[in-house]
C-alpha cells in the first residue's frame, strides 16, 4: 500500500478581474510515496508546492484529479486522524500557551485525556521547549514556533507527516534541530513528505525527491541516482601551464593562475589526461571526483522549457 | 464529534475572555447600569421604570455590539492567519467548525449577560430595597436578548462566511436594526398592494423579529409575559438561526481557503 498516491490532482485559479481566465497553480500532478519514505517535494517560490499540500490537506479543492492517503480517499476523516500537517510561516493562537495548544490539538484529533496529559510534556521535551510549556505563544521565537508547529504535527502520532518548508527562515542552528528532528521521524519508521527550496536540507533526508516547477512535475527519482546522473566530472590541479597546449582538448573548463592549472574533465578522459600531464612533466596537486549535487539536477530541471529551446 | 464540537466552542470562549476590549466593553456597561439610579433621582417613583428599561437595553444592546464584533471576525480571522489549515488537517468537518465557532460564541454572550444581570439585579436592590415576586419577571426579558443573541451571532456568521468583516458588520447591525421595527414593516406590508406588497412580505419573513424578542418595556411595567410568547420566541429563534448557520455551513463548504 501507498502511503500517498496521488492521481491528476490540479488546480487553476481565476485571474483577472472582469474577464476571469484560468491560471493554472498545479498541473495534474502524478505522485507516489512509499510507507516509511521520506520524500523531498522540491521547488522554487511559486512552483505549486504549497497548492499541492493545500489540496491534499482539503484546504482548497482541485480543479481535476484526486489522491490516496493510506488506501483512503484523501478527504476521509479517517485519514486525517493518521496525518500530520505544519503549514509554512505557520501562526498559532497566541493567546494560548504551548500546553494548552497541544491539547487543543490532540483533542480535535482524538486523543483521549489521559493519553494527552501523559504525552504532551514528552512531547515538549522532545521539541526542546520543556521549559516553555507554559509561556504564551505571543512570546515565542520564530525558531520556537516551528518546533511547536512540528509538536503540533506529531501530537496525535500520525502515519505519515507533511511538512511545508520545515526550516525556511531559521538560522543555520534553527535549521538543525529541525532536520534532527525529522530524522527522528524517520528513524521512527514514520512516512515524512516535506516541501523545500534548501537542496542541502533535501539531499541529507530525502530517499528521494521530487523537482516541480511552474505547477509541473520535472523530475522523481532516488537522491543517489539523480546526484550520480551529473557525478562524472573530475576537477584536476597541476603546476606546469605549458602543459596546457598538449592536453586542452581534453579538458572542459580551464583556469590558469601564475604557473597552475584547475581543470575539469569528464571522468572518462581523466586516464588520459593523467598520462599526457605525466609526459609533460607536469606536477599533479590534485584530482577530486566531483560529486554532482542535487542542485545541479534542480538547476538543470527548473530552467524554463523556452529557455533551453532557445 | 461531541469533543470536537466542545474543544472547538470551548477555544472560541477563552480566546474572547483573554481579549482586553471585552472586559473595556462589559466594564462601560456595567458603569452604565450602576448609573441608571442617577436617572431615578430626577423622576422619583419612576426609578424602577427607568432602571429596568436602561438595564435591560444596556444588557441587549452590548451583547448585540460583542456579538456582531467577535462575529465578524470568528472565521475570517482562523482564514486570515491561517490558523484554519491546522484544523482542517484533523478530523474536523467543516460544518463542526462553523458550529464549534457559534456555539462558542453564544457561551461568550450568555456569560457576559449573566455578569451583567448580576450587577443590573444589585442596581435594583438598592432602588428598591428587596426583591419582588413580579421582579421575576424580568428574568423572562433577559431570556429574550438571550434569544436576540441566538439570533444576531448566526445572522453575523452567515454574512461573514462570504463578505469582508467591515461589510459583514454593516450588514448584520442593519439587519438587527430592521428587525427592530420589524412590527411597522408588517403593517406595512399588510397596507401595500402589487409588486411591493409581495416584495416587502419577503422581507418580512426574511428579517428577523426582534420587535416580538423585544420585551424590555413590557417587564419594566410589570406587565407578565404570555407563556404562548415564551413557546413561540424560543421556537422561532432556534429555527432561525439553525437557518442561518445551515446557510453559513453550505457556503463555507464549498470555499477555496485562502
Ligand atoms: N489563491 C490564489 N489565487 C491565485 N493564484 C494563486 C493562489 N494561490 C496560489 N496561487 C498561485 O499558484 C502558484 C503556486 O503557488 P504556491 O504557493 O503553491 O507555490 P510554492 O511552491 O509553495 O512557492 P513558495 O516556495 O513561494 O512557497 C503561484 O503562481 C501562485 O501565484
Ligand atoms: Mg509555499
Amino acid at each position: 500500500m501507498w502511503a500517498l498516491e496521488i492521481n491528476g490532482l490540479a488546480k487553476s485559479y481565476p485571474v483577472g478581474f472582469l474577464r476571469k481566465t484560468l491560471k493554472p497553480a498545479l498541473q495534474p500532478l502524478h505522485l507516489t510515496v512509499e510507507e516509511g519514505e521520506t520524500f523531498g517535494f522540491l521547488g522554487p517560490n511559486g512552483a505549486g508546492k504549497t497548492t499541492t499540500l493545500k489540496l491534499l490537506m482539503g484546504i482548497i479543492f482541485p480543479t481535476a484529479g484526486t489522491a490516496q492517503i493510506l488506501g483512503r480517499h484523501f478527504h476521509d476523516p479517517e485519514v486525517k486522524k493518521q496525518i500530520g500537517f505544519l503549514p509554512e510561516q505557520p501562526y498559532f493562537y497566541d493567546y494560548l500557551s504551548a500546553t494548552e495548544l497541544l491539547d487543543y490539538y490532540a483533542q480535535l484529533s482524538g486523543v483521549p485525556a489521559d493519553e494527552r496529559r501523559k504525552r504532551i510534556p514528552a512531547l515538549l521535551e522532545r521539541v526542546g521547549l520543556a521549559d516553555a510549556g507554559k509561556k504564551q505563544l505571543r512570546k515565542f521565537s520564530k525558531g520556537m514556533l516551528q518546533r511547536v508547529g512540528i509538536a503540533q504535527a506529531i501530537v496525535h502520532d500520525p502515519k505519515l507527516v507533511f511538512l511545508d518548508e520545515p526550516m525556511s527562515g531559521l538560522d543555520p542552528i534553527g535549521r538543525r534541530e529541525i532536520r534532527e528532528l525529522i530524522q527522528g521521524l524517520k528513524d521512527e519508521g514514520k512516512t515524512v513528505f516535506f516541501s523545500t527550496h534548501i537542496l542541502s536540507d533535501a539531499e541529507a533526508l530525502c530517499d528521494r525527491v521530487a523537482v516541480i516547477h511552474k505547477g509541473e512535475l520535472r523530475g522523481i527519482g532516488v537522491v543517489e541516482a539523480l546526484k550520480s546522473a551529473t557525478a562524472d566530472q573530475v576537477e584536476v590541479i597541476w603546476h606546469g601551464a605549458g602543459a596546457l597546449p598538449a592536453v586542452s582538448s581534453l579538458l572542459k573548463e580551464s583556469r590558469v593562475t601564475g604557473d597552475m592549472v584547475r581543470a575539469i574533465v569528464s571522468t572518462g578522459s581523466a586516464d588520459l589526461l593523467l598520462e599526457k600531464l605525466r609526459q609533460q612533466h607536469a606536477q599533479l596537486i590534485s584530482f577530486t571526483p566531483l560529486h554532482g549535487a542535487l542542485e545541479d539536477y534542480f538547476l538543470a530541471h527548473t530552467s524554463d522549457r523556452e529557455e533551453v529551446k532557445a | 464529534m461531541i469533543s470536537r464540537l466542545s474543544a472547538i466552542s470551548f477555544n472560541t470562549f477563552r480566546e474572547a475572555v483573554r481579549d482586553r476590549v471585552l472586559y473595556n466593553l462589559i466594564l462601560f456597561a456595567l458603569l452604565l447600569v450602576a448609573s441608571a439610579p442617577l436617572f431615578g433621582e430626577i423622576s422619583i417613583g419612576l426609578e424602577k421604570i427607568i432602571l429596568v428599561n436602561v438595564g435591560l437595553s444596556a444588557i441587549s444592546l452590548f451583547g448585540i455590539i460583542i456579538a456582531i464584533f467577535i462575529g465578524i471576525g470568528l472565521v475570517a480571522k482562523e482564514i486570515e492567519k491561517k490558523t484554519l489549515y491546522t484544523i482542517l488537517s484533523r478530523p474536523v468537518r467543516r460544518w463542526e467548525f462553523i458550529a464549534g465557532k457559534y456555539i462558542g460564541l453564544v457561551m461568550t454572550l450568555v456569560v457576559n449577560a449573566a455578569f451583567m444581570a448580576v450587577g443590573f439585579y444589585l442596581a435594583l436592590l438598592m432602588v428598591s430595597r428587596g426583591l419582588g415576586k413580579d421582579d421575576a419577571a424580568l428574568l423572562v426579558g433577559i431570556y429574550f436578548i438571550i434569544l436576540e443573541f441566538l439570533v444576531v451571532t448566526s445572522i453575523t456568521l452567515l454574512f461573514s462566511s462570504f463578505s469582508t468583516p467591515i461589510f459583514s458588520a454593516i450588514f448584520a447591525f442593519a439587519l438587527f436594526v430592521i428587525g427592530t421595527f420589524a412590527d411597522d414593516l408588517r403593517n406595512f406590508a399588510w397596507a401595500a398592494t402589487g409588486l411591493t406588497r409581495w416584495f416587502s412580505t419577503a422581507v418580512v419573513y426574511l428579517v428577523p423579529n426582534f420587535a416580538s424578542l423585544n420585551v424590555i418595556s413590557q417587564v419594566a411595567h410589570g406587565q407578565p409575559v404570555s407563556g404562548r410568547l415564551i413557546l413561540f420566541n424560543t421556537i422561532y429563534a432556534l429555527l432561525y438561526s439553525a437557518a442561518a448557520i445551515a446557510g453559513a455551513v453550505l457556503i463555507f463548504e464549498r470555499r477555496n481557503l485562502k
